[in-house]
C-alpha cells in the first residue's frame, strides 16, 4: 500500500514551526518511513504547480504554518484545503493568528506608511515606491499580491481539521499527532492535538503558589533574579500559564522563564487574552480600586502579553479604527 | 456561533401588568412577534401573569400543549421568578426550565418611546426565548440550618428581638458594642408622646435579657468577621477587655468607690460628656450587665503600670479585677443574624451658626436628655453649664435634617421629640419655650394630641428657619446676657429676635458610625445616606439582599420607639421563620469545578466571597463545597480554564442570551 501523502506549507510566519519540523531530528525519520513529504516548499523544490496537478483530497493531511494576511496566501490556504483530506493548522500563528496578528492593532495603511515612506524601518526609499497590486515596468505588467487589511488565523480562511498550538509546536505532541493521523487514531474534527488542562496540572512550581490574592507588584524578568523554584506569579512575574495549555513539558518554566502562552486556550475558554486577563487581575492583593489600577498599570503593554498569540482569533479580532474624533479621549 | 439544540416546545407568556407594561409595549404585536420565533409552540398575552388565573393558564397550558420550556416577559426576576417557577413546577416541569424576560424595569419602566420599547421588549424575549432552549432540569439541594440567632446591637431594638427569640426557645447571642446594652433609649428620661419612664420600661428588659436562659449576652464586643451563608452563618466575635471578670464580679462596685481616684475626673461618654466618671465606671447605674468596666485610656494601672491597686484589694477575695486580660475572640454558628446597629446623632459643630461649641448655652438634643434624666450628670436638674436655670430656652428643629447640605431626608422624631423636650423643660423649670420649626410632623398615634396639649402648655412656636445665633446683649458688668436667636418668621412675614438662656438643637438621626463596615461584613446594601436597605420597602421591610440577615430599628432608617420595637418583633418573626424550617432548599444556580478540566492554579479560591472552594490535596484540583456557594458565579468568571461552570449561567446559556438579543435588535 502506498504511504500518506502529507504537504507542510507555511504562510504569515517566522520559520520556527519549520525548525519544528526539522527538529524532529531522528523521529522524523520514522515519519518519513510512514508518509511522503508530497509538498515542503521550506525544505524541498516544490512548486505551487505540482499541488494544483494533484487530485483533491490527494494529500492525506496538509500542515499549515502562520497567519494569513495576503491574497496569496489566501489561495495557498484554500489550494491546501482542497488538495488535503485534513487540514492541520500548525503552530500559533495559523491556531490562532499569532505574533503577527498583533498587526491588528494597526492599520494596514499605516503599517504600509512605517516600513515604506516614515522610513523608520525600511531601508532607503528615494522613490517613495509604496506596494501596489498592479505594477508597470519597462519589461511589463506585474500582478502582485496584496497585503490584507486584517491578520487572520487559518480557520477563518478556511475550515481547519486540527490544531497543533504552539510557537512552535513541541515535537512531542507533532509526533503524536503525525502517528494518530497514519494510525487513524484521530479525536472529532476540530479538536486542538494537545492536553485540554492549563499548564498548572503538572507545574513543578504549584506548590509554592499561595492560596490568596497576593500581587501587590508586577515585575519584569529582566528586573529580578528570578528564583529557579517558585511560582513566577508568586514573584510577579507575569506567567499565563493559568489559561494556557500544556503540552510542552513545561519548556519555559523549566528554563525559569515564565510561561507566554504560546499553546493557546483551554477548549472552554472563548478568548484567551480575556481568560487570562481575568485569571492575573483575579490574583492583585488590593480592594482599593486606585491602588488596583495602580498595580494593574505596572503590566506593560497589555494587548501584547495578553493577547501576544491570538489577538485575530479572539473575540476583537482586531483594534477599531480610530474613531471621527481620531481617537482622542472624550 | 451557531449552536444546534434540540426541538423543544416553548411557550411564551407576555404580562400587560396592567397598564404597567402595556401602557408602553405593545403587548399584541411582541406576542405576535414571540409566536414566530423558533420552538415557540404558543404565545400568549395576559393582564396579570402574577394572578392567580395568570399562573392557571400557565399550568393548564403545560399539561394541554405539552411546553417544555416556559418564558414569561414580566417583570424583574426578583418579584415574580419565584412565582412562576412555583406554577411551572405545580404542573409537573421542572421549574429550572422556566425564563423571565424583564419587560418592565428594564423596557416600560425607562422610556416613553413606544417604538423603542416594543423594539427592546423582542430582543429580550428573543434572549430568553433562545437561551431557555438550552436549560437543563435542575435539583434543589437542602441544608440543615442551626437554630440560633445572633442580635447585632443591643439598643432596644436589639433587645427586643432577643427576648422574643429567646421567649421562642432558641438560643440568641446578643453583640453589643458598648459595655452595656440599652442604646439611646437608655439615655432619655421620658417618651413621647405618653411620657412614659424611659428608664421604667427600659431596664426590665434589661435586666430580662441578663438573667434570660437562652440569650447569651456579650457586651463590649463586636463582630470581626462573617461567613457562610443562610441557615448557617459562621460569626467571629472580637471581645473586648473590660478587665473585670462577668463571672466573679457581683456588682458591689466596691472597686469604684475605692478607686485613688477620689472623685470622677474623666467625661462619661454615656452622659455625652456632660457627667465625670472614674477610670472604672458603671456608664449609668442600671447597666447591663451590671459590671463596672476599666478604662485602659485613663486607668493609672494600665496607662503606666504605677498604681496602688486600691480597685484590687477592694475586690479582695472575689478577684475579679483582671489586668491580664486582653482582647479575644469567640466564634459562633448561626443560622439567621438581625442587625440592629441604631443610628448615631448628628453632630452641629460644622454648622458654625448655631454656635454648638462655641457658645456654652447651645446644647444637642441628647445633651439634654441627659440633663432631663434623673440618673443623668445633674440628677434631672436642668442647669446650664455655669449651674443657673434657663429662663428662656428655644428648640431649633431640623438640625442636619430636610437639609441639602447635610441629610436631605427628615429624621422622623425630631418633631415629637422636642415637643417631649419642650414639655419637660417647662415643667422643670417653668421656662419660656420657644419651638423653632419648618414644619411640624406629627403622624403617629396620639402625636397630634400630644402637640396640641403642649401648645396648651403655653410652649411657644416660630415657624422659620434660624438664621443666626449671637451673644445677647451686655449686662452691668459688660459680659454678654444669654444669646439671640435671629429668626425668619415666615408666619408674620418678619425677621424676629428673641432671647434664649439655652439653645437646644433637634439634630438629624443618621447611619451610626462604622455603618459602612457592618453593611459590607454582612453584605447588605444601603441606600445614599447610608442606612442598611430593605429587601423590598413595601413587601419585605425587614429582610436584606442577603437571606438570612434582617434589619431591626434605626440602622434601617429613622424611627421612633414604637417602630423600631414592631420592627425587631417582625425580624425575630422572620428569624423564627427561617430557623424553625430546620432545612431550607438552595437555589440550584450553583458553581461546580469540572475536576479533568482544573489545572488547580488556585485562582479561584482566594475569590470565593463564601469560602466555598478548597483545593483537593490529592488529586490538585478545585472544588466546590455546593452547600456554600451562592451563584455569584465569581469563579466562574475569573476560571482560566473554563472548569468553573454555573447552573443557569452556563457559557452557552449566556452566549444564546446575547446572541438572542443581538439577532433582533
Amino acid at each position: 500500500m502506498a504511504k500518506p501523502k502529507v504537504g507542510f506549507y507555511w504562510c504569515a510566519s517566522c520559520g520556527g514551526c519549520e525548525e519544528a519540523v526539522v527538529d524532529l531530528a531522528e523521529a522524523v525519520l520514522d515519519v518519513v518511513q510512514v508518509v511522503d513529504i508530497a509538498f515542503w516548499p521550506c525544505a524541498t523544490d516544490f512548486k505551487r504547480s505540482d499541488v494544483e496537478a494533484m487530485a483533491d483530497g490527494e494529500m492525506a493531511a496538509c500542515f499549515v504554518n502562520g497567519a494569513i494576511r495576503s491574497s496569496e496566501q489566501q489561495e495557498m490556504a484554500d489550494l491546501c484545503r482542497r488538495k488535503s483530506q485534513l487540514l492541520v493548522a500548525f503552530g500559533s500563528c495559523s491556531h490562532t493568528g499569532g505574533v503577527p496578528g498583533m498587526a491588528n492593532m494597526y492599520t494596514r495603511q499605516a503599517i504600509l506608511e512605517a516600513v515604506y515612506t516614515d522610513g523608520e524601518f525600511s531601508t532607503v526609499n528615494a522613490e517613495k515606491a509604496f506596494p501596489s497590486a498592479h505594477v508597470s515596468r519597462p519589461e511589463g505588467q506585474l500582478e502582485l499580491p496584496t497585503l490584507d487589511e486584517s491578520v487572520k488565523a487559518l480557520d477563518q480562511v478556511v475550515v481547519v481539521d486540527y490544531y497543533l498550538p504552539g510557537c512552535p509546536p513541541p515535537v512531542k505532541l507533532i509526533v503524536e499527532a503525525v502517528t494518530a493521523i497514519v494510525e487513524g487514531k484521530l479525536p472529532p474534527r476540530g479538536s486542538v492535538l494537545a492536553p485540554d488542562v492549563a499548564q498548572c496540572r503538572d507545574c513543578p512550581r504549584i506548590d509554592s503558589k499561595p492560596e490568596e490574592a497576593f500581587i501587590k507588584q508586577f515585575v519584569r524578568p529582566h528586573q529580578i533574579h528570578i528564583d529557579p523554584e517558585k511560582c513566577f506569579l508568586a514573584q510577579g512575574l507575569l506567567c499565563l500559564g493559568p489559561a494556557t495549555r500544556s503540552g510542552c513539558d513545561h519548556a519555559c518554566i523549566k528554563g525559569n522563564m515564565p510561561c507566554t502562552g504560546c499553546l493557546g486556550p483551554l477548549s472552554r475558554a472563548t478568548d484567551y487574552g480575556a481568560a487570562a486577563m481575568s485569571a492575573i487581575a483575579s490574583l492583585v492583593g488590593s480592594n482599593d480600586a486606585r491602588q488596583i489600577g495602580a498595580i494593574m498599570d505596572q503590566i506593560a503593554d497589555p494587548a501584547g502579553t495578553f493577547y501576544r498569540y491570538s489577538l485575530p482569533a479572539s473575540q476583537l479580532f482586531r483594534r477599531l479604527e480610530p474613531a471621527a474624533n481620531g481617537g482622542q479621549q472624550r | 456561533m451557531i449552536r444546534q439544540h434540540p426541538q423543544v416546545r416553548i411557550g411564551v407568556y407576555v404580562c400587560h401588568c396592567g397598564t404597567n407594561i402595556a401602557g408602553t409595549v405593545d403587548v399584541m404585536e411582541l406576542t405576535a412577534f414571540a409566536a414566530t420565533l423558533p420552538n415557540v409552540a404558543l404565545a400568549r398575552e395576559y393582564r396579570y401573569m402574577c394572578s392567580d388565573p395568570g399562573q392557571e393558564l400557565l399550568k393548564r397550558d403545560i399539561r394541554e400543549h405539552h411546553l417544555e420550556r416556559i418564558v414569561v416577559a414580566a417583570c424583574s426576576p426578583n418579584l415574580h421568578e419565584k412565582t412562576f417557577r412555583k406554577a411551572a413546577e405545580d404542573a409537573g416541569l421542572n421549574p429550572f426550565l422556566v425564563q423571565m424576560a424583564n419587560i418592565r424595569e428594564h423596557v416600560a419602566w425607562v422610556t416613553a418611546d413606544r417604538e423603542l420599547a416594543l423594539a427592546k421588549a423582542k430582543a429580550q424575549v428573543a434572549a430568553a426565548v433562545r437561551r431557555v432552549v438550552g436549560h437543563e432540569p435542575l435539583e434543589r439541594k437542602f441544608v440543615s440550618i442551626t437554630p440560633r440567632v445572633m442580635v447585632v446591637g443591643g439598643g432596644i431594638a436589639g433587645i427586643q428581638a432577643a427576648l422574643t427569640l429567646g421567649d421562642s426557645g432558641k438560643e440568641v447571642i446578643l453583640v453589643e458594642r458598648e459595655p452595656t446594652i440599652g442604646g439611646h433609649m437608655a439615655m432619655f428620661d421620658k417618651t413621647f408622646p405618653t411620657l412614659d419612664c424611659a428608664a421604667c420600661i427600659l431596664t426590665p428588659k434589661m435586666t430580662a435579657v441578663k438573667d434570660h436562659p437562652k440569650i447569651r449576652l456579650l457586651s463590649l464586643s463586636e463582630v470581626a468577621e462573617v461567613s457562610g451563608s443562610v441557615g448557617n452563618y459562621h460569626v467571629k466575635v472580637r471581645r473586648k477587655a473590660r478587665y473585670i471578670s462577668e463571672e466573679r464580679c457581683v456588682g458591689c462596685m466596691k472597686c469604684i468607690e475605692e478607686c485613688v481616684f477620689r472623685s470622677p475626673k474623666f467625661p462619661n461618654a454615656f452622659d455625652q460628656g456632660l457627667g465625670l466618671r472614674k477610670p472604672v465606671y458603671m456608664p449609668f447605674p442600671q447597666a447591663v450587665p451590671p459590671v463596672p468596666v476599666i478604662d485602659a485610656e485613663t486607668c493609672l494601672w494600665l496607662k503606666s503600670g504605677k498604681c496602688k491597686q486600691t480597685c484590687v484589694t477592694a475586690c479582695g477575695e472575689r478577684n475579679a479585677i483582671d489586668f491580664q486580660q486582653q482582647d479575644w475572640y469567640e466564634e459562633f454558628d448561626v443560622g439567621a443574624i438581625i442587625v440592629a446597629t441604631g443610628f448615631r446623632a448628628f453632630d452641629p459643630t460644622p454648622m458654625r451658626f448655631y454656635g454648638y461649641g462655641q457658645f456654652p448655652q447651645v446644647y444637642s438634643a441628647l445633651e439634654v436628655e441627659r440633663l432631663l434624666n434623673a440618673a443623668g450628670p445633674t440628677q434631672g436638674k436642668v442647669v446650664l453649664r455655669d449651674g443657673s436655670v434657663p429662663k428662656r430656652v428655644g428648640i431649633v428643629h431640623c438640625i442636619g435634617s430636610r437639609d441639602h447640605n447635610y441629610h436631605p431626608y427628615c429624621s422622623r422624631v425630631c418633631c415629637m421629640y422636642s415637643l417631649k423636650l419642650a414639655h419637660l423643660i417647662k415643667e422643670k423649670t417653668g421656662a419660656e419655650v420657644t419651638n423653632f420649626y419648618i414644619d411640624i410632623r406629627a403622624p403617629g398615634k396620639a402625636f397630634e394630641e400630644f402637640f396640641e396639649r403642649v401648645q396648651q402648655e403655653g410652649v411657644r412656636f416660630i415657624r422659620g428657619k434660624v438664621g443666626d445665633v449671637r451673644p445677647g446683649p451686655p449686662d452691668e458688668n459688660g459680659q454678654p446676657q444669654g444669646l439671640v436667636v435671629q429668626v425668619d418668621d415666615t408666619l408674620r412675614g418678619r425677621v424676629t429676635k428673641v432671647p434664649v438662656d439655652m439653645l437646644v438643637l433637634a439634630v438629624a438621626l443618621e447611619p451610626a458610625e462604622g455603618a459602612d463596615a457592618v453593611r459590607r461584613m454582612f453584605n447588605m446594601s444601603c441606600s445614599t445616606e447610608g442606612f442598611f436597605l430593605e429587601k423590598h420597602p413595601k413587601l419585605a421591610p425587614v429582610n436584606t439582599v442577603n437571606d438570612g440577615v434582617f434589619l431591626a430599628g434605626a440602622c434601617q432608617g429613622p424611627k421612633d420607639i414604637p417602630d423600631t420595637v414592631a420592627q425587631a418583633d417582625a425580624a425575630a418573626a422572620q428569624a423564627l421563620a427561617l430557623i424553625d424550617c430546620a432545612r431550607i432548599p438552595l437555589e440550584p444556580n450553583t458553581a461546580w469545578v469540572e475536576a479533568e478540566l482544573c489545572s488547580g492554579c488556585k485562582t479561584c479560591i482566594p475569590l470565593c466571597p463564601y469560602s466555598a472552594i478548597s483545593r483537593d490535596p490529592e488529586k490538585g484540583v478545585a472544588v466546590i463545597d455546593e452547600s456554600l456557594c451562592k451563584g455569584c458565579g465569581t469563579c466562574v468568571a475569573a476560571c482560566p480554564s473554563g472548569a468553573a461552570q454555573q447552573h443557569l449561567f452556563t457559557d452557552a446559556q449566556i452566549y444564546d442570551e446575547i446572541e438572542g438579543i443581538l439577532s433582533y435588535v
